[in-house]
Parts: structure tokens; C-alpha cells; sequence
């Protein structure tokens, strides 16, 4: 049985359900109790669970993410909201230095099993400073997982899944999803790490892409049907583990990839992709690899500038007809 | 600039405090006493053969030794209990030795052996030992306070939320005083005092932050207690070259933390009497002001009050400094016979607590002929 709800109840039914489960896990963050969260992610937690674990902390994301690592070192699992993943730039010692190499530079004592989570990417005119995707900054970091879903249903059973995990995890929301719903199974799931689903078959071209662009993606294949091009869209809804074997299995089919990724080009999940499917499709691919990225400039606040910036349907029609030379 | 400006000077210490007649340092069975000199004078010989194995390029990377300051951990480990978390930054060794790690693998992890306390991937400045309640060793200057607010948070937690009693640890949090103009303690110590974290952030004030001496980088040099004011938190500053008055001053603040479940901020004073690394010339002091503190160095005051006690004479000092000398020598000997890691095994290892899972598809892996995909961790 399935109901339909909204991205950010999936989110708080995730992180509900499994606090009820394990008492070392505890939500904190700016605006995350009182204030029933700043995007209403925690909408009622407070009142359930109690001032000692969803716990408000002060603007001070490096030293809330630091401590939140120094309790999982005694076994705690916290979860740790960043209103915004741009905020988390303060925080890049604790997230990038502590988290993800503490179980290696501890020779395997002490790990990290934490969540980070956040919305991610452009909101809508937040201009330059506001509106980082960080997948492109921070999956370069070995020893983090992270995670970037596209519909509630994902955002629920992965983010379970984050908070059991004895990893660090990266959890990537979008501003722009919170209040998007789709259908949510009743009955309690888990969807596991490192699994791309096909949100859409096809045979003429594939696209892989993460997140919110995902949905762009979708209504680029739609227009494309319209036309004679068949595309097969990919969800890689995890970046770290990237489950490259469902992308090249694809790309064995229909012989073109074309890769959207809202993050900056220049060393990003993108090109990560477009050289992995390089290497292992050198010999199916009937062209090199197309990618759609943000523009590479800083984010703009004008209207225009901020909807050319951004990967939109229009741009990825127009890479797939490139691609598969039917420009 | 005047030579005045530029160095600490001789006044950098500060008088104990305690008298003797309270001193509940000097109540202690003599046993105990002796066994911090011991303590004292096993991480002192300890660094000297640390360096010696430096130069010898036994060691590589940074690599800071504890000699001068041997007191503060000695006597802040002494004035904790064992379960109570300790943290602290790279000048680690002395810390890891004072809380129970047997030198041997505090200098394999320095060999970079496998023997290592981290199987020699920390390496001098990440001393970690779970069985001893020491969560590191933390390179960067200041990134360990929010670790130790942190600490004191989850043991709180543990022990109210979990447990449902009231809370029974304490963490010890050790810094530099270079790390006092880190925005990461401030943060740290508004969530410590916010929060009420059982934390101590104990400074261990040697009066430089590498060649800058305290006056010439922070605020309110000569009373940074007041730091603590700012985010309500209790202080105290405290004599660091005499182990009997840092157990003494520390076991005050330590039971206090403890009763209330609220953070301190200790100002220790004491002296790094070698350079901040390997590679320190020490040109912003002069040799007179390191004369100066060396002259009265922790160890010969714990031992010249165990001789006017009668607990140790001449012989039994040196009895206990050649047996000191075996047991470094010992650890240096084992440390050798340890073997590096071995890259198949170790190199891709502890990264994800499953080892090839979040590796699936890239190249690495397949570089050293694993499978990617799964395996055990």
C-alpha cells in the first residue's frame, strides 16, 4: 500500500521512525526544534522525542558538526541538519577532515556513523553564496558516503538507511523537492546504497543524473518521445557508492550517454562518470560522452541568468540531439 | 620590536597555588607519587630517543615532542578517571604514554609499523587508543575542541538519555595556546557552556604557538581565563611544571565538572623546552630564557620533594631511570621488528567500515587485483 505525501514528511518519517528504533540516534541543527525546522523537515519531533534529542544549536556549524562527530566516538549516531549545505563551507574541517578519516586514521578504531543533511543546490534567486551544490567539492573526499535523492520514496528508504550505516553520510536534499509528492510505501522499507534505478526505459540514449535535475531529465525524454528519440533515464540516487554497472549497462544498449549533473564541471560526479564510462565503454559508445552541468560561473540572482545557469530540460534535449547526432 | 615583545620572557609561570598542608596531591599513598615521577621520566626519555629516531629518519612528517611539559599530563590523567575521555592535539605523545598506552606502540605508529597504535596510518600526530579512552591525536590546530564538546556530550547523553541516570564523565579537552584564536573553540566553548557539557578545555599554555609567542597573537595574553567569563564557564589557572599542583588544581575543577555537569577552562602554565617541531631553530627566543625554565623542570621538582620526603633517595631514582631506559629501548627494539603495513591488506582498509563496497566502480581496487562489489571489512 502506497499514499501520496510530500518529500520533506518522507524525510521526517524516516528520521522519526528510526530515532523510535535506536535512542542513540538524535536530530540536531540550527531551527530544528522550536521552530518546527527551517524548511519544517522536523515538523513535530520536538514534541515527540523531547528537548534532549532534537537539540537547537546556535549558528555554529563547525563547532555543532564537530561535536556531533566527538559523539559518535562514544557511540551516539546523530543526525545534523545544515539549513543549508552552503552553510556547511564553515564546517569543511569537521565534515572533511575528522569525519570521513577518522576510522582510518585511528587504524579502524574509532568510525564515524553520522548524517549531514541539508538542502543542496540553486533554491530559486538565493544568488552566489546560497545556492552550492557540494556534490562536486565534497564526493572527491574518500571515506564519505552521499546520497542525493530525487523522490520522497527514496528520500524515506535511503535516509533509513543512512542512519543505520556506520559511515559518515552526505545526505543531499533540494529546497525546490521539499514540497514535491509522489506515492510512499506504508509499510517500512529500506533501499539500499549504491543501487540506480531506471526511472524511464529506453533505447536510444541514456541519461544518468542525480537529484533534482533528475526531473528535468524526465521531461527532456518526454519531449525527445515526441520526436523518435527513445531515452533511458537513470536515477543514480547515491554518488558515493556509484553504481556504475547499471550506467554501463545501459550505455551497452543504446551506445550514448548524456550525463546532467547540477554541480560545476571541473572535477565533479560528471566527469567522474563520463571517464569511468570512457574506460569500461570505449567500444559501445558511437560518440564521446555529453555533460550538462551548471554554467561555470558563479551562481547569478537575475531570473535569466540563474534559469540559464542551471541544467534545465531544454538544454538536455538539445545535448541528446548533439549526442546522437539528430541536431 | 624589542626582544621583550618578541619572546615570554621569564615570567611566563605562574606560583602554586595550594599549600602544602592542603595539597591532597601530597595525602596520596607515596606509591602514587612515585609513579608519576616514573610516568614523568619515562615520557621524558621516551622523546629524547623519539628525536634521536627522527634524526635517524626512523620517523617521518611532523613530529612534536612533549619534553618540559611532562606534568600536565601526568597530573590532568591523574586527576580523571579512566573512563573519562581524553582528547587532545599533535603534541600527543606524552598523553598517550600518561593514559596507559605502552610505548611500543605509540613508537611503532611513529615507525609507521603495523605494530602501531593505528597500524601506522596516524602516525605521530594521531595517537588514538580505544582501550584507554584516548580519541586522538588531532592534527589541526583547535579541531579537537568541538571533538571534546562532543565527547561530553555523548557521554551525557549516554548516561541521562540512555541510561536515564544523571551524568558520571567528565572529558578532558587539551589544547595549545595557539589554538585559543581558532574560531573552533570559541564555538566549542559557547556550546560547552550553552549545552552544560562536562568538558574541561585544559590549555596547556607553553607561551608559544610555534614561533609566535603568546603576546604578539592573542588578546588578553597574561589572563586568558577571561575567555572563559564570555562563555560562563568556571577557570582556573594553574603552576604546570609541578605534576602535585596540576593534580591538585585539576582534581578541583575535575570534581566540580563533575557535580555540576558544567564545562571549565584551565590555564596551565608551562614550557616547551625543545622547538615547536623537528625543524625548529628557535630564533624568536633566546637561550637564557630557556635556561631559565629548564633549571626547574617538572621532573627535578617532583624528585627533590620525594628526597626531602624520604620516599626516593639517589639510588632508587637511578634505579628507576635505567629501568625507564630499558623499557624505551625495548619499545624502540619492537617498533623495528615490526613490520610495515602491508599495502594489499592495509591501504584500502578502514577507509568504509565494508571495505570494497563504496569502491564499486572505480579503478583502485581493481589496481591491486580485488574484486569490487563486496568482501569483508
Amino acid at each position: 500500500m502506497t499514499r501520496v505525501i510530500e518529500y520533506r514528511d518522507a524525510l521526517n518519517e524516516a528520521m522519526s521512525e528510526e530515532m523510535r528504533r535506536d535512542q542513540r540516534v538524535m536530530l540536531l541543527g540550527e531551527e530544528v526544534a522550536e521552530y518546527d525546522g527551517a524548511y519544517k523537515v522536523s515538523r513535530g519531533m520536538l514534541e515527540e522525542f523531547g528537548a534532549q534529542r532534537i537539540i537547537d544549536t546556535p549558528i555554529s556549524e563547525s563547532g555543532f558538526s564537530g561535536m556531533a562527530i566527538g559523539a559518535t566516538m562514544v557511540g551516539l549516531r546523530p543526525i545534523v541538519e545544515f539549513m543549508s549545505w552552503s552553510f556547511s563551507l564553515v564546517a569543511a574541517d569537521p565534515i572533511l577532515n575528522n569525519a570521513p578519516k577518522m576510522l582510518y586514521m585511528s587504524g579502524g578504531q574509532f568510525g564515524c556513523p553520522i548524517v549531514f543533511r541539508g538542502n543542496d543546490g540553486a533554491g530559486g534567486q538565493l544568488g552566489s553564496t546560497h545556492s552550492w551544490c557540494v556534490e562536486g567539492l565534497y564526493s572527491n573526499v574518500p571515506g564519505m558516503k552521499m546520497v542525493i535523492p530525487a523522490f520522497p520514496a527514496d528520500a524515506k528508504g535511503l535516509m533509513k538507511t543512512a542512519i543505520r550505516d556506520d559511515d559518515p553520510v552526505f545526505f543531499l536534499e533540494s529546497e525546490r523537492l521539499l514540497s514535491f509528492k509522489d506515492e510512499v510505501p506504508e509499510e517500512e522499507y529500506l533501499i539500499p546504497f549504491g543501487q540506480a534505478l531506471v526511472r524511464r526505459p529506453g533505447t536510444d540514449c541514456t541519461i544518468v543524473s542525480f537529484g533534482r535535475p533528475v526531473h528535468f531529465c524526465l521531461e527532456a525524454a518526454e519531449e525527445l518521445a515526441k520526436e523518435g528519440i527513445s531515452c533511458e533515464v537513470i536515477d543514480g540516487r547515491t554518488i558515493r557508492p556509484l553504481d556504475i554497472d547499471t550506467i554501463v549497462e545501459s550505455v551497452r544498449k543504446t551506445n550514448y550517454l548524456v550525463v546532467v549533473d547540477q554541480s560545476w564541471s571541473f572535477g565533479s560526479p560528471g566527469s567522474e562518470i563520463a571517464a569511468q564510462v570512457h574506460q569500461h565503454c570505449f567500444d559501445d559508445l558511437d560518440n564521446a560522452v555529453a555533460r550538462v552541468h551548471s554554467a561555470d560561473v558563479p551562481t547569478p540572482y537575475a531570473v535569466e541568468l540563474e534559469q540559464a545557469y542551471l541544467p534545465n530540460a531544454h538544454r538536455i534535449c538539445e545535448a541528446v540531439r548533439a549526442v546522437t547526432y539528430t541536431a | 620590536m624589542s626582544a621583550a615583545h618578541t619572546a615570554i620572557g621569564t615570567s611566563h609561570l605562574v606560583e602554586a597555588e595550594s599549600s602544602k598542608r592542603d595539597s591532597a596531591a601530597r595525602s596520596l599513598p607515596p606509591q602514587t607519587l612515585l609513579e608519576w615521577l616514573r610516568m614523568m621520566v619515562l615520557i621524558r626519555e621516551f622523546e629524547v630517543r623519539t628525536m634521536q629516531a627522527y634524526q635517524d629518519r626512523k620517523i617521518g612528517g611532523f613530529c612534536h615532542v612533549y619534553i618540559g611539559q611532562e606534568a600536565v599530563a601526568v597530573g590532568c590523567t591523574a586527576a580523571v578517571e579512566h573512563e573519562d575521555p581524553i582528547v587532545t592535539a599533535y603534541r600527543d605523545h606524552g598523553h598517550a604514554l600518561a593514559r596507559g598506552m605502552d610505548p611500543k606502540y605509540c613508537m611503532a605508529e611513529m615507525f609507521g609499523r603495523i605494530g602501531g597504535c593505528a597500524k601506522g596510518k596516524g602516525g605521530s600526530m594521531h595517537m588514538f587508543d580505544r582501550d584507554n579512552n584516548l580519541f586522538g591525536g588531532h592534527g589541526i590546530v583547535g579541531a579537537q575542541t568541538p571533538l571534546g564538546a562532543g565527547l561530553a556530550f555523548g557521554t551525557k547523553y549516554i548516561d541521562e538519555v540512555i541510561n536515564g541516570g544523571r551524568s558520571q564523565r567528565v572529558t578532558l579537552c587539551f589544547l595549545g595556546d595557539g589554538a585559543l584564536n581558532q574560531g573552533a573553540l570559541h564555538e566549542a566553548m559557547n556550546l560547552a557552556g550553552l549545552l552544560n557539557l562536562p568538558v574541561i578545555f585544559v590549555v596547556e599554555n607553553n607561551g608559544y604557538s610555534m614561533g609566535t609567542s603568546i603576546h604578539r597573537g592573542t588578546t588578553m595574553a597574561d589572563e586568558i581565563t577571561s575567555k572563559a567569563i564570555g562563555y560562563g564557564m568556571m577557570s582556573a589557572q594553574i603552576d604546570g611544571m609541578d605534576v602535585m599542583n596540576v593534580y591538585d588544581g585539576m582534581k578541583e575543577v575535575v570534581d566540580e565538572a563533575r557535580a555540576t555537569s558544567r564545562p571549565a577552562f584551565v590555564d596551565i602554565r608551562t614550557y616547551r623546552f625543545k622547538g615547536h617541531s623537528m625543524s625548529d631553530p628557535r630564533k624568536y627566543r633566546t637561550r637564557e630564557e630557556e635556561e631559565v625554565y629548564e633549571d626547574d623542570g617538572p621532573i627535578a621538582k617532583a624528585r627533590e620533594y620525594l628526597y626531602d620526603q624520604k620516599l626516593l633517595d639517589e639510588d632508587g631514582f637511578k634505579a628507576m631511570s635505567k629501568e625507564v631506559r630499558g623499557q624505551v629501548r625495548e619499545s624502540i627494539k619492537w617498533a623495528d621488528a615490526s613490520p610495515p603495513p602491508d599495502v594489499a591488506e592495509e591501504l584500502y582498509k578502514d577507509v568504509y567500515v565494508e571495505r570494497w563496497g563504496p569502491y564499486n566502480g572505480t579503478s583502485e581496487p581493481e589496481m591491486l587485483g580485488e574484486p569490487g562489489g563486496n568482501g569483508e571489512g
